[in-house]
Formats: C-alpha cells, structure tokens, sequence
C-alpha cells in the first residue's frame, strides 16, 4: 500500500460518496454543492495522474463556470412546493436496477483484461506536445476548430433560446 | 504504481451512479447534473488510458479536451432550454412536460 | 553547516537542517520526513497570509486618510499599528448569529471557502529565484482556477443566509466576477506568449533585460483593471455598496466570519498587486537578486506594494460605477481590446526576427501596442461623437421645449427673489 494508493483510495471514496449524495439528495442546491465536491475530486485524480493542465482545466471550467451555472439555473427555476417530496419518479426501481446490472458487468470484467501497458513515464515536455498537436493541421488542428464553432453556437443557441421575448 | 483497473472502475462506478441519476431523477436540472457526472467519469477513463498506454502521445489529453468544450456547449444550451421551459410551463418536472407525447 | 548557504539558498538550508536533525538525531524514515517538511512549507506560506493582512489593512486606512487630508488611525500603538488587532479584538467578541432558514453548512463553508481561495493562491507566487512554494509549469491557469473558487464562495454564502437582498447581492456579484474573468484571462495570455511558459516563475525569469509592462502596456493595464474588478474594489464595488444594497452578499455575516470575508478581501487585493508585479513588472528582479535570495524578496515585496498602492489609489478617488455600466464597460470595452491585444501581440512578436536584442523587441511591442491603443481611442471616439450628434438631433426637438418651461420657471422665480431681497 504505498502513499499513492491510499491518497487514490481517499479520494475515490469521498468521489463515490460525493457522487451518491448528488443523485439523492432531496434539496437540490445541496445536490449541486455536493456536484462540486465531486467535480473536485475529479480534479485531484487527475492531478494523480500527472495530467496537471487538465486538473487546472477542471477546476476553472466545471467548478468556475458550469457548477455556477447549474446553481443559477436551480435557484431561477425554483418553485416552494418542488424542494420538499421524493425527487425519484415512479420507475426509480428500475434505473436503479439497470445502473446496478451495467456497474456488475463492468465490474467483472474490467481487471480481467490485459491491457498493453506502456509503463513509461510522462515526458516533461507534455504540456508543449499537447499545444503543438492542437495547432498542427497533421493533427488535432480540426477538432480544436470545431469545438470552437460548436461553443459559438452553444453561446448565440442559449441566448436566443433564453433570452426575454420583448 | 496504482493499477489501471483500479481508475477505470472507479470511473464505471461513477457513471453508473450518474445513469441512475439520469433515469430516476424528477428535476430537469437534476438530470443535467446525472449527465456532468457521466462525463466527468468518461474523461477519467480516458485521461487514465492516456497515462498508462500511451503517455508521450498527447492523443488522451486531446480527446479529453474536446469532452470538456462539448460538456460545456451542453451544459449552456441545456439549461438555456430549461430556464425557457419553465418560464412557458412553470415547472421543471420532466414528467409534465408531456405536451408531444401522444 | 554551510552557513554560506544561507544566503545564497535560504530554503535548501533550511530543509538540510531540518532533514539532518530529524533523520540523524531522532530516526525517522525518509518519506515522513518529506512529507513533514511540506506540511511546515504550507504551514509558513499559511501563516504569512494570515498575518500580513494586519499589515496591509493598516496601510490602507493611513494612506486612505491621507489621501482625504485626514490623518487616520494613530493612537493605539505606535502609529496606531495594533489598530488592526484591536478591530480583531472587537470582532471576536461579537455575537455570532446565525439566521433562522440559513442553511448551516454551506453558511459556515463560505467564509472559509472565500479565504482558502486566497491563501490558495501564494502557494505558486514566486518571492525568490528560488523561494517559491511549489514551481509548477501551469502558474497562471492555477491562478485563474484558484479564484473562481472565490466566486463559489460567494454564491455559496449569499444563497445560505436566507435573505432575498444578500441573494440578489450574491446573484450581481457572481454575474459581475464571472464576466470580468473573460478579458483577464485574456490579458494574462499575454506575458504568457511573451515568456514562452505559463509558469510565474519563467515569466519573473523572461523579464531580465525587458520588463514586460514595456512590451504590453494594454495587456497590462487591462489586467490590472480587471483583477480589481475580480476583487470587488472600488471602482467595481457594487458587491457591498453600503449605500445601495446594505453590503450586499455579507449582510447576515456577524463577528469573526465577517472579519474572515474582509481579511479574504484586502489579502486577495495584495495578491493583485503581487501578481502585477510578477507578470508585468518583473518580480524578483533586479541587482543581485539571483546570488542573494532575500535581495529579491525585497525588489518584490516594494513592486508588490506599488500595485497595492495604486488599488487603494484608485479606491480613494473614484466612484462607484452601476452595474449595468460596469457590465458594459466589460464587454464591450474590455473583452475586444484584450482580444485586440492578444492577436497584436501574437503577429508583432511573430514579424520580430529571433536574433534581435531583447530592447529591440521590446520597442517593437511598445509600438505595436501604441497603435492598438490609438486605433480603440480612434474607434471610441467616432462612436462618442456619433451618440453625441444623435442626442443633439432628439434634443433639439426638446430643448426648445425646455427653454420655454425654463422662461416660465425663472419668471415667478425672480418675483419671489425681488421682495425677499
């Protein structure tokens, strides 16, 4: 049990934790604060796995700017009568039951595969590599172009879809 | 070294809880934040995929990276809809807004 | 003991000390050691966060007062120094009052939250070549990341004090942090693209022979006025304007999490100030800097406090902007400059041919920075003068209408005045 393995474990525990209390609790700006704890664990495994620009990446995008959306969203949608009453609808069952059937089968059969480990360590100049191949046309040039398009899009779609109608 | 397995059944374990967050939730924005928790654990798998096959490749980080804007595009419009929904309706139930269903 | 490490390797010292004392007199292993020697670093940069502000408050109040011909607080202590812990005092020993309806926990976390944000932040500022709490490569994004957790926090508390004004001052607030972000991210690039790297300390070590504030004056002042803006400062201070929405998010706040939010504040205007100086003036540069550490301690320290003088500067004498201004001077003005200046920054270092020496590009990007500057007044000033000849065209229909309400006024006006003469 090195120091690696309980830090994952801790973290992975408090993650599964986090993540129950989201989909459950009754108050949901609870849930969404419970959100962000998650989201920031997530952020600390990755960190874990030495992909530090994107543990940053995490914290400024979900916890910055979507987690402070959510929360804006539930407090303009807010109805006294909503908070209070089960938040589960009437076949909670059985996506309890599916969750439950796919997490079994990923559960047998994911450290039964062999996967071709590299057992490299990360090269120092990751960061550097990840910037070329987001500006090479050879490579990631394309996708970073269209993920530009498709968040101008998302940003006129959701001004129109809700902005007041005068 | 903490062994592959380990990260992609923690990230199932994840997905599973948001699917279950996704099916039995009554709040729409309720099941938008069952689907952030779906793809923060998809980009654990991946980012966990990148660090133990192919480290020196930046292909992992790249697709993670897309995962991010895209989750961000989503989360926009999506709550953009919700908000419209509810200044029409006044609810947010998923179960009421049944104007299309036959 | 190499005592002549000291001075030029105060930190390494330190911990070879520490690691000598712990391992060869008392035995411990190896790892516990490392782990116990983190945990005094994060311990030192903690505590100086904490502590400092005691400090920087009194500063503020005095060079404050001075600038309202006043003198300030100087009767307790010599020169009123021991004023801050007196309010301290005064603070602790106030009730603490939690509203019926609040929600306990996000209530209490707030207050905490809005200081680990900021104490977050020293963990990656540079004070010396080599005194630096941790040299990651990614300094900058940290940065940005660090303090949108300010901004949760203070959702978090307007939301759980179950009060509709602390909400709306909370939902303002939020909207005014979040947009700000955008062009100061922006202007951060800048230094970035210039240094080659985005962690602060290859930024410090970029700035020998130029300082950056040369080479991007715009992206530098665009970050200045927006971390102010991040911060809550006057002249972007509507998040606790006393007069209009009784302090805003902080209302329910009573004692000692009051005072947590207000130490969270003046220390989160410090690290503007140091963040000014690391990115745009050079940081620990300076003569001797790199063979005497405690040297370059100094030259940040005093650039650090110019930065924090201009912020209380700018406190003192401007007004308070609406919020709606204050929105629209972001996206409008803001927002396409530093965007402006991102891409003219990019092109110019670009056209600059590598070989040159390092004034050269430095004038190179002076110049291009001039002219971007000259285009946005030039642009500004056509749309100034645009609106202006419009109100006159719609005023002109009025303002003869008001002169004759004005002749009507000014007559009975002037029989009251000739009796009372």
């Amino acid at each position: 049990m090195t120091a690696m393995q309980i830090i994952f474990l801790i973290t992975g525990a408090i993650l599964l934790a986090a993540s129950t209390m989201v989909v459950t609790a009754r108050n949901l700006v609870h849930a969404a604060l419970w959100l962000i704890a998650s989201l920031f664990t997530v952020a600390i495994l990755f960190a874990l796995l030495e992909a530090g620009f994107l543990a940053a990446v995490q914290v400024v995008l979900y916890i910055g700017a979507i987690a402070i959306l959510i929360i804006f969203a539930i407090m303009l949608t807010r109805r006294v009568m909503q908070d209070s009453g089960p938040q589960t609808n009437t076949q909670w069952w059985l996506g309890g039951l599916i969750a439950l059937a796919l997490f079994g089968a990923l559960w047998f059969i994911l450290p039964s595969v062999v996967y071709p480990l590299a057992n490299a360590s990360v090269p120092d100049n990751s960061l550097k590599t990840l910037g070329f191949a987001l500006v090479d046309m050879n490579q990631y040039a394309l996708p970073f172009e269209v993920a530009s398009v498709l968040l101008l899009v998302a940003l006129i779609g959701s001004i129109v879809v809700a902005g007041d109608r005068k | 070294m903490i062994p592959l397995s380990w990260y992609l059944t923690l990230a199932a374990g994840v997905f599973c809880i948001g699917l279950y967050g996704v099916l039995a939730r009554k709040n729409a924005v309720a099941i938008l934040m069952g689907i952030e928790l779906m793809l923060n654990a998809v980009n654990i798998n991946l980012v966990a995929f990148w660090r133990y096959l192919t480290p020196g490749n930046a292909s992992g980080q790249m697709f993670a990276i897309i995962v991010f804007a895209v989750a961000a595009a989503e989360a926009a419009v999506g709550l953009a809809l919700i908000i419209s929904i509810y200044r029409r309706r006044n609810t947010v139930i998923a179960e009421d807004i049944d104007l299309m269903k036959w | 003991m190499d005592f002549s490490k000291l001075l030029s390797d105060p930190v390494g010292f330190i911990a070879k000390l520490l690691t000598d004392l712990l391992v060869g007199q008392l035995h411990f292993p190896a790892p516990l050691v490392n782990v116990i020697l983190m945990i005094i670093g994060v311990v030192v940069v903690a505590s100086f966060c904490l502590v400092f502000p005691l400090f920087l408050i009194w500063f503020e109040r005095r060079v404050v007062a001075r600038m309202q011909d006043r003198i300030g607080p100087n009767r307790v202590g010599w020169q009123g120094l021991l004023q801050t812990i007196a309010d301290a005092l005064k603070l602790l020993s106030k009730e603490d009052i939690t509203p019926i309806g609040a929600d306990k926990v996000a209530y209490n976390i707030s207050p905490v939250l809005a200081v680990v944000a900021v104490i977050s932040m020293w963990a990656v500022i540079p004070f010396a070549h080599n005194m630096v709490g941790t040299d990651i490569n990614i300094g900058a994004l940290y940065i940005v990341s660090v303090g949108s957790l300010g901004t949760l926090a203070i959702m978090m508390g307007g939301w759980a004090s179950n009060n509709k004004y602390a909400l709306l001052g909370a939902f303002r607030t939020v909207a005014q942090l979040v947009s700000y972000e955008v062009p100061m991210i922006l202007s951060l690039l800048v230094p970035v693209i210039l240094a080659r790297s985005m962690g602060l300390n290859d930024i410090v070590r970029a700035q020998s022979s130029v300082w950056f504030i040369f080479s991007a004056p715009l992206a530098a002042f665009i970050f200045f006025a927006t971390s102010v803006a991040e911060v809550g400062r006057t002249p972007f201070d509507l998040l606790e304007a006393e007069s209009e929405i009784v302090a805003g998010f902080h209302i329910e706040y009573s004692g000692m999490k009051f005072a947590m939010f207000f130490v969270a504040e003046f220390m989160h205007a410090f690290t503007v100030g140091a963040l000014t100086a690391i990115l745009f003036l050079g940081g620990w540069q300076g003569p001797w800097a790199e063979q005497v550490p405690w040297l370059g301690v100094v030259y940040f320290m005093l650039k650090a406090f110019v930065g924090y003088f201009l912020v209380i500067l700018l406190r003192a004498t401007l007004p308070r902007i609406r919020i709606d201004h204050m929105l629209d001077l972001n996206w409008k003005f803001f927002t396409p400059v530093a965007l402006g200046a991102v891409v003219c920054t990019m092109i110019t270092d670009k056209l600059i041919p590598t070989g040159v020496s390092p004034w050269v590009r430095g004038g190179g990007l002076f110049l291009a920075n001039l002219i971007l500057g000259w285009l946005t007044f030039f642009l500004l000033s056509g749309a100034a003068r645009k609106m202006r000849q419009e109100e006159e065209g719609a005023g002109e229909g009025h303002a003869s209408h008001a002169e004759e309400i004005g002749h009507d006024a000014h007559a009975p006006a002037e029989a009251h005045a000739a009796p009372a003469h």
